[in-house]
C-alpha cells in the first residue's frame, strides 16, 4: 500500500517491525516500529512514556517525509 | 457403457459466425459439436459426447454478463449433460472471462463438472481459477491440439469421478489450495539441503515460489511541512467499537475512513483491532499504538505539522492479496491528494 500510494504521487512513510518485508516488497521510507504488537507503543513505559515514544517515532516519520531520497530508505 | 454428454461454449469466431464484426452476438445453441468442438469430439471418440454447443459474441458477454450468463442457462437446461467444457480461450482476454464466468454459473446452477483452459495469462484466470479448473495453454491456436488433447483427457477424468492431482501433475492453474503431504524428510533436512545445493550452484526446486516486488520512484518529500496536512494510515486494523463496516480479520476486501475532528486519542473500548494475525492485547489496550492519534496531536499542536487530516484510514494488512493492497493504496493516495494531503504515515504491525 506504502508504495502504491507513493506511486500516484503522495510521499508516504512506512512504521513497520518487520522492515525487511517492507524494504523487499518496496516502501522507500521505512521508519521501525517497536514490536509487531504495538509498533508505535511500548506497555513497559507508563502512558506519558508512551506518548513521547510515539512522538519520537513520528517526529522520525515527518523527516522521512521531508527528505529528498532517489533510493529506498530506513530511517 | 453410456456416453458422457457434454455442452460445449465456444465465441462467435470459434463458433463459425464471424469475427470481431459478429463480436455481439447473443447466445445461441447448435446440436452437436461445432468449430474445435467438431476436433474434440473425435479426440473424446467414445467416452463423450458433445451434445450441443453454445455460441455467444465475446463482446455481448462481456458488456451484457448476466443476462449473457441467463440466456445461455435459459438454452441450456432442455439438454441432459453430465459435464461443461468453455474454449479453448488462449490469451483471448474477453473470450477468457466468458469462459470463466460461464463455467462458475453453469457449475453453481447444474452441479455439475466444468473445465475451461486458457494461456495463464488471460485475465479470466485472476478471476476464476479458483473456482473452476481452467487448463492450461499456449497463446494462441497455434496451440489447439494440444490444448484439445488436455481438455479431452481432463474432462474425461472429472467425468469419471477420478481422483484429481496436483496442478502440475495434471495442468490446472493452481487455485490456492493447500494439502498437507508426507514428505521423506523433515523441513530442516530439505531446507538445508536446499541450501547446499543454491550455495554449489547447483539446480534446486524451491517448494515455494516467492513474488517479484517492482520499485517505485520516490516521490518528491513534503516541502513547507509546517503548513502541510499529513494523514494517518494503517493496516493494522483500528476500527471503532464493533467494526461498524466490517473490516475482515484477514484477506480484507475493503479499506474504510473515519472521521477523527476533534479526537485527541483512541480510547480504549471506543477503538478496537480486528487484525487476526497478531496479539491484540496491547492494541485494545490502547489503540493508539498502532494508531498513534494522540501523539500526533501533540505534534499538531506544537506546529510542526500545519494539520492532521480528519480522517484515518484503515484496513487489515494479514494475508491480504497484493492487488487488494495495490486497489487500496490507490484508491487513499488519490483520495488524500484531492484532499490537500501532503504526506501520510502508515503503521503496520
Amino acid at each position: 500500500m506504502v508504495k502504491t500510494m507513493e506511486k500516484f504521487g503522495l510521499p508516504t512513510v512506512h512504521i513497520c517491525t518487520i522492515v525487511p518485508i517492507s524494504q523487499t516488497v518496496g516502501a522507500n521510507r521505512i521508519v521501525p516500529g517497536i514490536a509487531i504488537p504495538h509498533p508505535t507503543g511500548n506497555p513497559e513505559l507508563d502512558l506519558e512514556g508512551e506518548i513521547e515514544l510515539r512522538k519520537q517515532l513520528l517526529m522520525k516519520a515527518l523527516n522521512a517525509l521531508k527528505t529528498d531520497i532517489s533510493e529506498q530508505t530506513v530511517f | 457403457m453410456e456416453k458422457f454428454k457434454l455442452v460445449h461454449y465456444v465465441n462467435q469466431f470459434y463458433g463459425q459466425i464471424g469475427g470481431e464484426e459478429k463480436a455481439d452476438q447473443r447466445p445461441i445453441l447448435k446440436d452437436g459439436s461445432v468449430g474445435p468442438g467438431v476436433q474434440l469430439q473425435s479426440l473424446l471418440n467414445d467416452s463423450a459426447e458433445i451434445v450441443a454447443t453454445v455460441i455467444c459474441g465475446d463482446t455481448y458477454f462481456a458488456e451484457n454478463t448476466n443476462e449473457a450468463i441467463g440466456e445461455i442457462l435459459e438454452l441450456i437446461k432442455y439438454y441432459e449433460f453430465d459435464g461443461f467444457i468453455a474454449g479453448p480461450a488462449f490469451n483471448a482476454g474477453r473470450y477468457g472471462i466468458a469462459c470463466g464466468a460461464i463455467c462458475k454459473a453453469v457449475q453453481e446452477k447444474f452441479q455439475v463438472p466444468v473445465l475451461t483452459s486458457m494461456y495463464p495469462e488471460n485475465p479470466g484466470v485472476d478471476l476464476y481459477s479458483k473456482d473452476i479448473y481452467i487448463l492450461k495453454c499456449g497463446k494462441s491456436a497455434a496451440n489447439m491440439r494440444e490444448a484439445l488433447n488436455n481438455i479431452g483427457r481432463f474432462i474425461t477424468k472429472l467425468l469419471e469421478g477420478r481422483e484429481i492431482g496436483f496442478p502440475e501433475e495434471e495442468g490446472y492453474i493452481p487455485q490456492g489450495r493447500r494439502v498437507n503431504v508426507w514428505a521423506e524428510e523433515i523441513g530442516a533436512v530439505r531446507a538445508v539441503n536446499m541450501l547446499l545445493k543454491k550455495m554449489k550452484g547447483e539446480e534446486f526446486e524451491t517448494e515455494l515460489p516467492m513474488p517479484i516486488f517492482d520499485r517505485v520512484k520516490p516521490a518528491p518529500p513534503v516541502k513547507d511541512m509546517e503548513n502541510s496536512i499529513i494523514a494517518l494510515v494503517t493496516t493494522g486494523g483500528i476500527v471503532p467499537k464493533n467494526n461498524p463496516d466490517h473490516i475482515e480479520s484477514a484477506n480484507a476486501s475493503k479499506f474504510a475512513k473515519y472521521n477523527i475532528e476533534g479526537l485527541n486519542d483512541l480510547k480504549k473500548g471506543e477503538y478496537e483491532t480486528v487484525h487476526g494475525g497478531f496479539d491484540p492485547v496491547y492494541a485494545l489496550d490502547d489503540p493508539d499504538r498502532v494508531l498513534p492519534l494522540d501523539a500526533m496531536r501533540v505534534i499538531e499542536k506544537e506546529g510542526v505539522i500545519g494539520k492532521l487530516y480528519n480522517y484515518f484510514y484503515t484496513t487489515v494488512g494479514n494475508t491480504t492479496a497484493v492487488s487488494s493492497a495495490e486497489r487500496f493504496g490507490e484508491a487513499i493516495a488519490k483520495e488524500l491528494i484531492s484532499n490537500g494531503v501532503s504526506g501520510a504515515i502508515l503503521t503496520s504491525t
